[in-house]
């Protein structure tokens, strides 16, 4: 093996995966998509840039789902996987990767798809995870014999609100579908990078010193706000993620749910009541029509029409219809409500988006998510010496993921954004011109793992969030009352991959041969705190709590049940994950450490 | 035929025939020449032999037409998209403009997308219909019919009617396993 020949950028999106590569040797070569061979039908297999993020599992009576790298086959990732979903939902794993950062459940656990029938064999979000990298890996093998996907530079983005247990998750399944030359990239950034990409070295005309690009990432599944700012570091540009937002299970799909459900309301107003099929139908129809409203400010409505479902096509058709007042009000209103800065995002009101287990967002407001996160991170810009104000105050937007497609929501966005700001006193921002949406993350992954090898400009970044174990202090138990409890920083906020492992001067205690289990929390805003900070008190949305940490000591020559006092090592991995170990202050053997497992099991929620 | 003119005729006939003979051999010189001859014995078959064909070489069969799948492909994904197969096998004359529209949407939705989707398709011409053009000496008829007045030699001065359609990049689904291309749609069992 002679090194990699391409370097490979996967977007590992919730409903989406794609893929795009540049070959290492060719300095003047852009990073292309690549079309991934898949299941279109039971028997028909075709190349499309995008993979639906779908497996379905095939009952005894189907044939093999043959697929042309192996004619046995018994299960379908892609574009059947997701036409499945309609008529056989109990089959298929979608979602996954909302699963895979979901704290409440255990992410190595079989537990895909929900409600499957026995005969299913259920998969974790893991190993679903690697299903559809194994797929890449298979498709990419067709198209470049001799050079496996194994061997190539490979950059998988994770969504910059993925916590640290989420992002060891994913590299857990590029492992095992054999990608060791992985490492990870926050899609924000990558969609930076694809915008950097396109701009040659002219983006330095767009963008000065103290600028701030806030990335509004509204994709079919999920919503994703980070800053990144541009920085003078030893008299040359330098940009740098100042912050990231919470992980919001909101998208493009409940948009045309939420069109969906207005067309049935209304159809059962005049006695028609549709089943599980026909309201997919309606879906797909809502889309289409929501996609002309919104691209034609002249239409004033569109038809929708469920067909008949069997043969007759025009027998059980229903007609209703979507009208521009409609659609502006359920999606540009509901999704992007005209509020103030100081709005937050409602409560636990669950609407019919919701589905059983995953956490999506109880508040559909967008907004509402934006204006939290830039008031949230009115501070994150304060170390470029930018004024204080009451919000983050952005000076750029770049818009990604499919929904941002839409003129129509942009504008809404950019509006209301212009609004907080010009209250704040500060001036519009101006719009980055994107590439395509639904693919500028793979390629701007791509185009970073050519930045890596010298080509271009990186972003720094580091851990998004500062990381807090969760120590119970020493006082004597009060009835009724909760035990103290103190965080313990050991990650700081920032911390960039590869840096030196920082020891921390806390003894912890661990038993040997048993699981102990810590608290673990997380903050976003918290910069300030260097590992080994111990926090008595905190602000009530400072940290969140995260699925809990466990370190396991094996004996090792000590006796089973001892205490065995140790500290934690933080570190950054290369690849862009945090790695915590326990290191005992009497090691058994030379170098003894420990790793500790984030987040392996949550507080398991039934599902 | 010769068994007709062998057999019998009974008396009746015979006078029938023998008054009406009697008259058209007088009249028509033709019927009497063939008559004298069936006297003599020596009957003619009463048309004349068809000219003899030219001779041709051995008669070049059909070519094959293309092979079936890739159509079967084709249909069904129309009717998987667009439900195609559905909407022309359908009898639509019972039903309303209203209803068939409504149907036609779902069609024209669904094959409008799967046409984006696998066939490029471009204009032959790009100018606008009702425009003049001029097809110069050499023109490839294929891409191009001349319709109306046609005569004359190039250039060919008229009105494009129709911009024409040329498929620029096909790309269909391609069969994998041993599936039954002629099957278009599965039946749909409902658990």
């Amino acid at each position: 093996m002679s090194g990699p020949r391409h370097v490979v950028g996967i977007d590992l999106g919730t409903t989406h995966t794609a893929l795009a590569a540049a070959p290492v040797d060719d300095e003047a070569a852009a990073a292309a998509v690549e079309r991934i061979a898949q299941l279109v039908t039971t028997t028909t297999v075709e190349e499309r840039p995008l993979l639906p993020s779908c497996v379905y599992f095939a009952h005894e009576t189907e044939a093999a789902l043959a697929i042309p790298w192996d004619r046995t086959r018994r299960h379908a990732v892609g574009e059947y996987a997701r036409s499945r979903g309609a008529e056989a939902p109990q089959r298929v794993v979608a979602s996954a990767k909302s699963w895979l950062s979901h704290q409440g459940i255990d992410r190595r656990a079989d537990l895909l798809p929900l409600g499957a029938p026995p005969d299913v064999e259920k998969i974790s979000p893991v190993q679903a995870t690697w299903h559809y990298l194994d797929h890449l890996a298979e498709s990419w093998g067709t198209r470049h014999p001799g050079a496996p996907l194994a061997e190539q530079e490979i950059v998988i983005t994770v969504p910059a609100s993925f916590d640290a247990a989420a992002r060891d998750l994913t590299v857990e399944a590029a492992y095992a579908a054999g990608l060791e030359n992985t490492s990870l990239l926050e899609e924000p950034q990558a969609a930076l990078y694809a915008w950097i990409a396109t701009h040659g070295t002219d983006w330095r005309k767009h963008l000065s010193v103290g600028d701030v690009i806030l990335v509004v990432d509204l994709g079919g599944g999920t919503t994703d706000f980070s800053a990144i700012a541009v920085r003078e570091e030893d008299g040359s540009l330098e940009l740098r993620r100042i912050a990231v937002g919470d992980h919001i299970l909101l998208g493009g799909d409940n948009m045309d749910l939420a069109l969906a459900h207005l067309v049935s309301r209304k159809l059962a107003a005049e006695g028609t009541e549709l089943d599980r099929w026909q309201l997919t139908a309606l879906t797909h129809g809502c889309r289409n029509a929501k996609e002309k409203l919104l691209a034609q400010p002249d239409l004033g409505s569109v038809p929708v029409v469920v067909p008949g479902r069997g043969s007759q096509l025009l027998d059980g058709a229903r007609r209703s219809e979507l009208t521009r007042a409609e659609v502006e009000a359920a999606l540009i209103e509901g999704f992007f409500p005209r509020v103030a800065a100081t709005a937050r995002p409602g409560g636990r009101q669950r609407a019919a988006l919701t589905q059983l287990g995953l956490p999506y967002a109880a508040d559909a407001g967008i907004t509402r998510h934006l204006a939290a996160f830039l008031t949230r991170q009115a501070a994150a810009a304060a170390e470029l010496g930018a004024p204080a104000g009451t919000l983050l105050r952005p000076t750029h937007v770049l818009f990604n993921g499919g929904v941002t497609k839409a003129p129509a929501f942009r504008d809404r966005l950019l509006a209301i954004l212009n609004d907080w700001l010009a209250n704040d006193g500060a001036p519009p921002v101006k719009v980055l011109p994107g590439e395509d949406p639904d693919l500028a993350v793979a390629r701007g992954a791509a185009y970073f793992a050519l930045v890596r090898r010298g080509r271009g400009l990186r972003i720094r970044g580091g851990t998004a969030r500062a990381y807090y174990v969760g120590i119970e202090s020493p006082m004597p138990a009060v009835p009724g009352m909760e035990t103290p409890v103190n965080a313990l920083c050991v990650a700081a906020f920032g911390v960039e991959e590869g840096s030196p492992a920082e020891i921390l001067p806390q003894e912890l205690c661990a038993v040997v041969g048993e699981s102990v289990r810590f608290r673990f929390f997380a903050s976003s805003v918290r910069r300030a705190d260097r590992a080994g900070t111990e926090l008595e008190r905190w602000g009530a949305d400072e940290l969140e709590e995260l699925a809990p940490i466990e370190v396991t000591l094996p004996a090792e020559g000590r006796t089973d049940g001892d205490l065995v006092p140790v500290h934690l090592a933080s570190s950054v991995t290369a690849i862009g994950t945090l790695l915590l170990e326990a290191v005992p202050l009497e090691p058994a053997k030379p170098d003894e450490r420990w790793k500790v497992e984030l987040g392996v099991r949550g507080d398991t929620e039934e599902v | 035929m010769l068994a007709a003119v062998t057999a019998p005729v009974p008396f009746s006939t015979r006078l029938w025939l023998a008054w009406v003979a009697y008259f058209r051999i007088l009249f028509d010189g033709a019927f009497a020449a063939r008559v004298l001859a069936a006297r003599e014995g020596n009957l003619q078959p009463l048309q004349t032999p068809p000219p003899e064909r030219p001779r041709t070489p051995a008669p070049t069969p059909l070519p094959e037409g293309p092979d079936p799948t890739a159509a079967l492909v084709l249909l069904g994904l129309l009717q998987r998209e667009g439900r195609l197969v559905d909407f022309l096998k359908q009898d639509i004359t019972t039903f309303g403009d209203a209803e068939v529209g409504a149907a036609a949407r779902v069609v024209h939705e669904g094959c409008r997308r799967a046409l984006h989707g696998h066939i490029e398709m471009v204009p032959v011409r790009s100018e606008p219909e009702g425009e003049p053009v001029t097809l110069e000496a050499g023109f490839d008829p294929t891409s191009a019919k001349l319709t109306g007045a046609v005569g004359g030699s190039a250039p060919y001065r008229g009105v494009l009617r129709h911009r024409g359609w040329r498929a620029e990049q096909v790309s269909l689904p391609r069969p994998v396993g041993t599936g039954d291309a002629t099957i278009l749609a599965p039946a749909e069992v409902e658990l």
